[in-house]
């Protein structure tokens, strides 16, 4: 008796076939493998790297594969102070991006400008790039960045991804 | 060889540009009264006094008095252990002294970080550009009237600036103030940050009139 919403199976009376919707697959499908990248600017990318290091294992949720180039990544998670000077370098690698696309604001300078209320820091990288889940902490811990990782999730699996395609006429 | 024996060579072989070496917590200062005979001294120091590395040129934004600008020199050899520190004043109006690139290659990249946030130039400078800001920024952030939240500006294509908020903020003191109640966050009024300055003004020059000197008792002078 299957009440999941999710993707129903019951391999002994299914077999190998599995019912359910588009929607729901393709967003399985991105959800379980959203690929960083890291925008690893200051001491929060050490937090990241120990997110993705053994302990803390980022890899149980399928984002393992860090990575660096903006071409093959899903999420990018801008951890670290974003100063005046690396913003454009920041908003360029986002453009590079592919659709879909995801923002995590790691931390208190990338979600506000953190502590540093001054001339050089961007307030909050908001201000250049539409971002999905905000962590706080400085530095957050690895566990609070999965907690993150795990909410974005629960906003990729909830997106129409049918109703934002395209139709050609 | 002490550090105060190298203060004494060196004022044996300036004379009366260089003062009389001040002591403080076993650190030896001398003052450099023409900032136009930086490179020689320190040419001095290199080739004869082994100082074979510089430690960090820094320096300070004596807003209200005159000069200005105090530029400070850390020295160390190898060979013998000992520190230095050489000082020197530059006003305002010219706000341009020698540089010691041609002594120490280190000074290219602390010099550049002077000019990018105090606005000193330095003459001979093989490359004097911005280092930590970018081309084309109008300002020089570390002088003393020049907010924290920064001013707004662009330069097209390559970076941008706003004012950070820093009203409300809950704990920024103001410095300078007399006593505790004077720094006390709750009091700062963020509409004008002049309190602040002049609050830092007011302070050297009490500081002055008690001391004999804008930051605090200072190092004392060997006989």
């Amino acid at each position: 008796m299957q009440t999941k919403t999710e993707i129903g199976f019951n391999s002994k009376v299914e077999g190998d076939v599995v019912h359910t919707r588009l929607d729901t697959a393709v967003n399985w499908f991105r959800k379980n493998s959203l690929w960083p990248m890291p925008m690893g600017l200051a001491c929060c990318a050490i937090e990241l790297m120990a997110a993705g290091a053994s302990r803390f294992d980022i890899a149980r949720f399928g984002a393992e594969v860090m990575r660096f180039s903006p071409r093959q990544s899903d999420v990018m998670i801008v951890a670290g102070t974003v100063t005046y000077k690396m913003a454009t370098a920041v908003k360029r690698i986002y453009d590079q991006m592919a659709e879909p696309k995801w923002v995590i604001a790691m931390g208190a300078c990338a979600s506000t400008g953190g502590m540093y209320r001054s001339y050089s820091v961007l307030q909050g990288v908001d201000t250049i790039l539409p971002v999905d889940v905000y962590v706080s902490g400085c530095p957050p811990r690895p566990e609070a960045l999965l907690d993150a990782l795990i909410k974005l999730q629960g906003k990729v699996a909830k997106e129409p991804f049918l109703a934002l395609q395209k139709r050609v006429a | 060889m002490s550090a105060l024996e190298l203060a004494q060579q060196l004022k044996a072989r300036f004379g009366d540009c260089i003062s009389e070496p001040a002591e403080f917590r076993a650190e030896i200062t001398v003052r450099l009264s023409e900032a136009e005979r930086i490179a020689e001294v320190c040419q001095f120091a290199k080739k004869e006094m082994g100082i074979d590395y510089l430690v960090d040129i820094t320096s300070i934004d004596n807003y209200g008095t005159d000069p200005r600008w105090t530029i400070i020199y850390h020295l160390y050899g190898y060979g013998h252990h000992c520190h230095l520190r050489l000082k020197t004043d530059v006003s305002e109006e010219k706000s341009e002294l020698p540089t010691v690139t041609g002594v120490w290659r280190t000074a290219d990249w602390h010099e550049r970080e002077i000019y990018d946030m105090m606005g000193i130039q330095f003459r001979g400078h093989p490359d004097l550009r911005r280092i930590l800001m970018w081309e084309g920024y109008p300002y020089y952030p570390l002088r003393k009237d020049f907010p924290l939240g920064g001013k707004p500006s662009a330069v097209p294509e390559i970076a941008f600036t706003q004012t950070a908020p820093e009203e409300g903020g809950p704990f920024v003191t103001i410095a300078g103030g007399k006593s505790s109640t004077a720094r006390e966050p709750r009091v700062r009024e963020p509409a004008s940050d002049d309190v602040e300055l002049n609050a830092r003004v007011e302070r050297r020059r009490d500081m002055k009139e008690v001391h004999g000197h804008s930051h605090g008792p200072g190092p004392v002078e060997k006989k």
